[in-house]
């Protein structure tokens, strides 16, 4: 549905984006992660089609975003950053006019608008301002603006910013059961989001991908991942660490944390895929060392560490959100 | 094309009950008809001159009260949208840059055009008291429609360039004011003493207060039709432009 081949886009000398290709197919949840400055609201926007690349094609269900938008952009509903909407209009009086703007006319449109407000529980504040709404109800106002035409392809930057907890998980969740039909991409700083949402993610720094798949895959990447842990009584940390050192399968021990007689030790495996040895390996030591245990568990690895060991840089980072402040 | 008719439609209608939602449309009428009176009746001497016209009166104040009136009406039409991001949805929906240009120019005219309609119990002075040209009236109108037009169009241009509506309103008086002034009568007497008669010629056929004044005599030329046309177009082509870059980067 979405095909994106080595998009660039330059902002005078600074390259914001820097060769990005990948595509979304029907049926996909991608998930943009990045720092900010990274690049991500600027790919949207391109795919979207409000700024034109300066090299590189958007595809979107076939039509070039360049030169054929108006077929492509009837495909897309886009929520952009913030959330922008009419402050001086009404819910219902904002929704119309997406609707109006979409093709959507008389009973069709009072269908789509009832579905959204439905979808997005903006009842309450249907008839009221924009400018007197919280944020919250304003973000999902403009959500509800990108889902009016029922659209094959949904992007959507930073969906979940600035709702309460309730909230995010009630997007979350419509976001996971449109992706069932639908081509959607989205952005967010939230790495469980990414995890209980998505069905691939896209790690992008410096206007570059560093990282594309399956929430699962990427989290292998992690130090951590097939890691095994355990939780000790009552013996000294050094003893845990040496006997666990000792085991075949595992290439290093670790104490984590040590306190109220509590040890809590992790040793890492051999090869960084999983290792259900290790784990046995781990269970015979205390076994028959006759440990009084806790708790003992594989790690599966952890996305924020994966993201922070590909994410390092931070005076790019301090340069490049200055530079979307300033736009 | 009868897409492009319904979205400039739609866009126009979301832009006009938009004025008319919030006070700036009541307090902008009401203020442009007290200037009108005041201007007409007081400054304008309309029971001393004891004629039955409105050309001097009530017309001839138009490109000055135009010239701070409009920009305010006009200021918000794109620095709004780029202050509040909306332009972004926008110009992301299946419409064209040029339709919501359009759409955003003509819901403004028509509230200038709404405000101006208003003015009619001068007319209606100006019939019972004596004899008036009902076609040098309308022609005054039209003229003074289309000068709104276009310092319209040049306002609309100039609120693309910032997010910033008192700049957009500044940027746009001083152009209006260039406008006015290539063609107004003291201005010219002193240009004529610095630069050839033919030079003098061109810079006041550009000016917006030659042609205005051609309607005031009651006529509908074409000549001043299509100049009044081409500011609007130019000034609307420019908006296009501003806009373009801006995406761009």
């Amino acid at each position: 549905m979405i095909k994106v081949e080595n998009l660039v886009k330059n902002f005078g000398t600074k390259r914001a984006v820097a060769g990005v290709s990948f595509s979304v197919e029907r049926g996909e949840v991608l998930g943009f992660l990045g720092p900010n400055g990274a690049g991500k609201s600027t790919t949207m926007r391109m795919i979207t089609g409000f700024i034109p690349p300066t090299s590189g094609r958007v595809t979107v269900g076939g039509f070039d975003m360049v030169e054929n938008p108006i077929p492509a952009k009837r495909l897309i509903g886009y929520l952009p950053e913030n959330a922008p909407s009419y402050t001086d209009m009404t819910v219902y009086g904002f929704l119309s006019f997406a609707a109006e703007l979409r093709g959507l006319r008389g009973e069709a449109k009072n269908r789509a608008v009832r579905r959204a407000v439905e979808m997005c529980f903006l009842e309450p504040v249907l008839h009221q301002s924009v400018d007197t709404l919280s944020k919250g109800y304003r973000h999902r106002t403009c959500f509800a603006q990108s889902i009016i035409h029922d659209p094959d392809i949904l992007i959507l930057d930073e969906p979940t910013d600035g709702l309460d907890p309730n909230q995010k998980h009630e997007v979350r969740n419509l976001i996971r059961r449109m992706g069932e039909k639908k081509a959607i991409i989205f952005s967010t700083h939230i790495l469980e989001e990414v995890e209980a949402v998505c069905t691939r993610a896209i790690i992008i720094d410096r206007g570059q991908i560093v990282a594309n798949g399956t929430p699962q895959e990427l989290k292998q990447r992690s130090d951590t991942a097939g890691a095994v842990s355990v939780r000790v009584l009552g013996v000294a940390p050094e003893v845990i660490k040496s006997r666990l050192a000792e085991l075949p399968a595992a290439r290093k021990a670790t104490v984590v944390k040590a306190e109220d007689g509590f040890v809590w030790a992790r040793v890492y495996p051999q090869t960084s895929s999983r290792n259900s040895e290790l784990a046995r390996g781990v269970a015979e030591v205390v076994a028959r060392e006759s440990w009084k245990i806790e708790e003992l568990h594989t790690e599966e690895g952890r996305l924020d560490e994966v993201f922070r060991s590909i994410t390092w840089s931070e005076t790019a980072q301090a340069a490049a959100s200055g530079r979307e402040q300033a736009k | 094309m009868n897409d492009s008719i319904r979205h400039i439609f739609t866009i126009a209608k979301r832009e006009l009950t938009g004025y008319f939602a919030s006070p700036v449309a009541y307090v902008f009428i009401v203020i442009w008809l007290l200037l009108n009176g005041f201007f007409t009746f007081m400054l304008g001497g309309f029971f001393e001159i004891g004629e039955a016209s409105l050309a001097r009166p009530f017309f001839s104040w138009h490109p000055w009260l135009y010239l701070f009136l409009v920009p305010a009406a006009g200021m918000r039409l794109w620095s709004e949208e780029r202050r509040l991001g909306t332009m972004e949805l926008l110009l992301t929906m299946p419409v064209t840059a040029w339709q919501a240009i359009v759409g955003k120019f003509l819901a403004s005219w028509l509230f200038l055009t709404i405000a101006l309609t208003l003015t009619f119990p001068v007319v209606i002075t100006v019939s019972v008291l004596g004899d008036a040209d009902a076609g040098q009236v309308l022609a005054g109108y039209v003229g003074s429609a289309l000068l709104a037009g276009g310092y319209l169009a040049v306002t609309s241009m100039t609120s693309a360039m910032t997010r910033n509506q008192v700049i957009s309103f500044i940027l746009s008086v001083v152009i209006c004011f260039f406008l006015l002034l290539a063609g107004f009568e003291p201005v010219t007497t002193l240009l004529v003493q610095v630069v050839p008669a033919s030079v003098v010629d061109l810079i006041t056929s550009f000016s917006a207060y030659a042609h205005f004044l051609a309607f005031q005599k009651g006529l509908i030329d074409s000549r001043d039709v299509i100049y009044f046309g081409s500011l609007i177009g130019f000034a609307l082509f420019c908006n296009g432009v501003i806009i373009r870059s801006l995406r761009a980067g």
